[in-house]
């Protein structure tokens, strides 16, 4: 098979690959992405024609949006984790973690910028810490990440004494319900992120080795690459965006809770980025596909809710359109690659 | 039965018709599977175009042709994995429709893969009689008779002494796995044996193993089709050989009569000259300069490389070869010793260190360890040059096309796009991918190991030129390979390295396959004396 494919190719080696108005849309787009697209598209239909009424008030779009900004961040934080062919699992422990911390120093700083800062650089060196014990240690980044899960969530209830702590700061309870030009903060953080992000990994040297590194650890570090400085700095930036995801949920909820973050959090980031085409294997994955793969989980929560599906069943309904979803996009991908 | 000489000295090997053998005297073998005007086609493209080729019982046929010449399509037909779109298979006197490999099985039609199916986990002696184990009362497996038939097997092999029934398959060298794949073909009711390239990673010593048992087989009555890109082993092995070229049969002869340049003539549609061109050179100043280097497996080496001067590093497979370049590259830890370039010493912590000198490297294993498979020819060409393609950490698309297309050009790389998987590629196509990524970074030193494994002989043809071209352009080049000839005919001078010593250096004029060979395998011998 492969000799056939090889002679294919020197056939037309000359010859631009030109293709029909839907292919290169597909092309542009990517095979997956797109196949994502045609998932939420029919979400969308399903739910807007259940509920009409609600489901396309903008009040309920911004509200999806709310919902999903703070799994938005850590999923397609996650989603370069695992170009790079890692894991962090520890993602919902340092959001809780951040959330203590940050309520920790509006009280004691009274600095919205400089609680926000702090909640942040904690998330960084948790990643720090993740980034050294996969790298130095050589430990499999799923057993270092399932340990400093269990050390992070540990590390926020002793500080915070188990308890949950109030901020009262009304500068920085806005960015939880506020609004610029009838955006919420919480939606514009989600945007500037992903932009980061997507430029990073699209436009970018180091997004480029990311995918290197992942993709084949041997060939990158014979092409010159420093390997576990790479490695290194993607757990460190996974923290960071976890620490940011900390502290939308503090202004959110207006306190800090050591227990937050703990219910499914990573384990939704991962789904979400692996829904968006990541192979959990490394070196595949784009941050358009994983910010998809949360819209999907976002409208699928919200249009769950909208047609008062019974909680029980949502869990299970959701489950089930999940692994649907998934099955489409790879027959899609199939037919299209 | 007669065993042959198993020494396959070059050229002077009894060459017999397949009639006048065994008992049944002059009387042609019966045809053990015959393809009758077999076409395939995958899309648009022709796979196989009304191929009739009959393999007789005792008899090894060749099977040659380039890349993409549809021998393995062919071969996959005869393992019952795709279909013919027309034409007949026969074996045993009649028709066959083989649905699954399992149908193939179940006449005698086995297939050796050049990438050997192993499970790591097993030993050994489960992965050959994985679904043919004895059982002791219907329920417990019988671990005696299991390691008695696989020592049996080991010892044809000559293999007894030094792997155990219970060894980890995953603990193996490549060349062991592919013997294990063949044991594992082994079995009663064995008709027909394909083996594809068999021996692209096994030493002198271990296909000379293979190619006697391959010799009993075919004495034994067993129809052997033989797939390689080696025209010495095809010479020495084939009774017949048959020539391939988009998906057509264009010659079919005894070996005898079928001398090798009409062999690549027939193969390449044309006459190939000359193999190997060797132009005037000049040798400039000493390059790359190698002191005591020592790791775990390289132990003392030193020796220079020359501006526009080929050295090449002969030896067995495990002699060192590999290390001592990856030791070079900064790839390997160095316990001693030093490296220079232009006379400027290189510290060695990291590839990078290597690459900042001025030295690059194509390894062994292009697929796992020179290519991003999943990344277009662009990427693979531009992914050690981040310095001279962006701003600021910005990949500037156009300067990385500019780039990656001059390479493209000048390498007569054949692929659809810039943007087109590396892993679409053929082989040679892949191998000058990965020359392309060094050669944009304009390299004073260039070390290749195994440039030409798995290259069809057009493509070796074109890596030989390049690497004539670059010696002079004035890069030293340090060419490892396995394939004597090769070495004889693109080197200036030879290294040869056993026991992860340097242990002979010869010009070229004075270098042969007999001398190389002899001091690789005394030293070997020496070597493995000392250590014991």
């Amino acid at each position: 098979m492969t000799d056939v494919k090889m002679e294919n190719v020197a056939n037309v080696a000359d010859r631009p690959v030109r293709r029909s108005g839907l292919g290169s849309l597909i092309e542009r787009v990517g095979t997956h992405n797109f196949s994502l697209l045609i998932a939420l598209a029919a979400l969308i239909a399903i739910f807007g024609s259940l509920r009409p009424d609600v489901f396309f008030l903008l009040r309920n779009i911004l509200n999806i949006g709310q919902a999903i900004a703070i799994l938005g961040i850590l999923a397609t934080a996650q989603t370069i984790v695992i170009i790079s062919g890692g894991l962090d699992i520890s993602v919902g422990a340092m959001v809780g973690l951040s959330t203590v911390c940050i309520a920790l120093a509006v009280g004691w700083t009274n600095s919205p910028a400089l609680s926000i800062l702090f909640g942040v650089a904690v998330g960084a060196i948790a990643g720090l810490v993740n980034g050294l014990i996969i790298t130095v240690g050589r430990i499999n980044a799923v057993i270092a990440t399932l340990g400093t899960m269990a050390v992070f969530r540990g590390v926020a209830f002793i500080i915070s004494n188990g308890q949950s702590i109030s901020i009262f700061d009304p500068a920085f309870r806005f960015i939880g319900d506020g609004k610029i030009l009838g955006v919420p903060v919480t939606i514009l953080v989600l945007v500037i992120v992903v932009v980061i992000f997507l430029v990073l990994m699209r436009y970018t040297i180091t997004g480029r080795n990311i995918y290197a590194i992942g993709g084949n650890p041997v060939v990158a570090r014979l092409a010159g690459l420093n390997v576990r400085a790479y490695q290194i700095g993607i757990y460190t930036l996974s923290g960071a965006a976890a620490g940011l995801g900390g502290m939308l949920l503090a202004a959110r909820t207006g306190s800090g809770q050591p227990i937050s973050g703990s219910e499914g959090l990573e384990l939704e980031a991962i789904t979400a980025a692996v829904l968006g085409g990541c192979a959990l294997t490394g070196g595949k994955g784009t941050i358009i596909g994983g910010l998809l793969g949360v819209l999907i989980i976002g409208v699928l929560d919200n249009g769950l809710i909208l047609t008062s599906v019974p909680t029980f069943f949502q869990m299970v309904a959701k489950g089930v359109l999940l692994i649907a979803a998934v099955i489409i996009a790879e027959q899609q991908a199939r037919r299209y690659g | 039965m007669s065993q042959i000489d198993s020494t396959g000295r070059r050229g002077e090997a009894p060459r017999r018709n397949p009639g006048d053998r065994g008992e049944s005297g002059g009387r042609e073998a019966a045809p053990a599977l015959a393809a009758l005007g077999v076409s395939k086609r995958f899309g648009v493209v022709r796979a196989l175009d009304d191929v009739t080729l009959t393999v007789r019982a005792g008899e090894i046929l060749a099977l040659v042709g380039e890349n993409g010449a549809g021998k393995s399509t062919l071969v996959r037909i005869f393992e019952g994995v795709y279909r013919p779109d027309q034409g007949a298979l026969m074996a045993a006197g009649v028709q066959q429709t083989l649905r699954s490999p399992a149908d193939a099985h179940a006449i005698g039609i086995r297939v050796i893969h050049q990438e050997p199916d192993i499970i790591p986990d097993l030993s050994i002696a489960e992965n050959l009689f994985l679904g043919d184990f004895r059982r002791i009362r219907g329920v417990f497996l019988d671990r005696a008779d299991l390691a008695r038939r696989t020592r049996s097997l080991l010892a044809e092999f000559g293999l007894e002494n030094d792997l155990s029934p219970w060894t980890r398959a995953g603990d193996l060298s490549p060349a062991q796995r592919q013997l294990m794949e063949i044991m594992r073909a082994l079995r009663r009711g064995l008709k027909v044996l394909a083996l594809d390239e068999p021996t692209s990673s096994l030493t002198e010593d271990e296909a000379q193993r293979l190619f006697r048992v391959v010799r009993r087989l075919r004495d034994d009555g067993v129809g052997i089709i033989y797939i390689s890109h080696r025209m010495r082993e095809i010479r020495d092995l084939a009774d017949r050989i048959a020539v391939l070229r988009d998906g057509r049969l264009v010659d079919e002869r005894p070996t005898h009569g079928f001398p090798e340049a009409q062999i690549v003539q027939a193969m390449v549609g044309r006459p190939i000259s000359d193999l190997y061109e060797r132009g005037p050179r000049r040798r400039g100043e000493i390059t790359l300069s190698v002191q005591g280097l020592t790791t775990k497996r390289v132990h003392d080496v030193s020796f220079d490389v020359r501006s526009g001067e080929v050295v090449g590093l002969a030896g067995l497979v495990g002699a060192g070869r590999s290390e001592l370049a990856e030791a070079i590259f900064g790839y390997d830890r160095a316990l001693a010793g030093s490296v220079a370039v232009d006379g400027r010493p290189v510290r060695l912590r990291s590839p990078a260190d290597a690459i900042a000198a001025g030295i690059g490297f194509a390894p062994e294993d292009r697929r796992s360890q020179a290519l991003l498979l999943l990344r277009s020819v662009k990427d693979n060409i531009s992914l050690a040059i981040p310095d001279l393609i962006s701003r600021f950490d910005f990949i500037n698309d156009g300067a990385e096309r500019r780039v990656a297309g001059a390479l493209v050009d000048r390498l007569r790389i054949r692929t659809p796009s810039l943007d087109a998987s590396v892993s679409k590629l053929s082989g040679g196509n892949q191998q000058k991918v990965v020359l392309g990524r060094w050669l944009a970074r304009r390299p004073k030193v260039l070390i290749l190991d195994e440039p030409t494994r798995g290259v069809d002989v057009g493509a070796k043809a074109e890596i030989y030129r390049l690497i004539a071209e670059l010696a002079r352009e004035g890069i030293a080049l340090l060419v490892i390979s396995s394939e004597m000839p090769e070495l004889l005919g693109v080197a200036d001078r030879i290294l040869v390295m056993a026991g992860g010593r340097v242990v002979a250096e010869m010009p070229r004029d004075e270098a042969s396959e007999e001398r190389i060979l002899s001091r690789a395998m005394a030293d070997n011998l020496t070597a493995a004396a000392t250590a014991q």
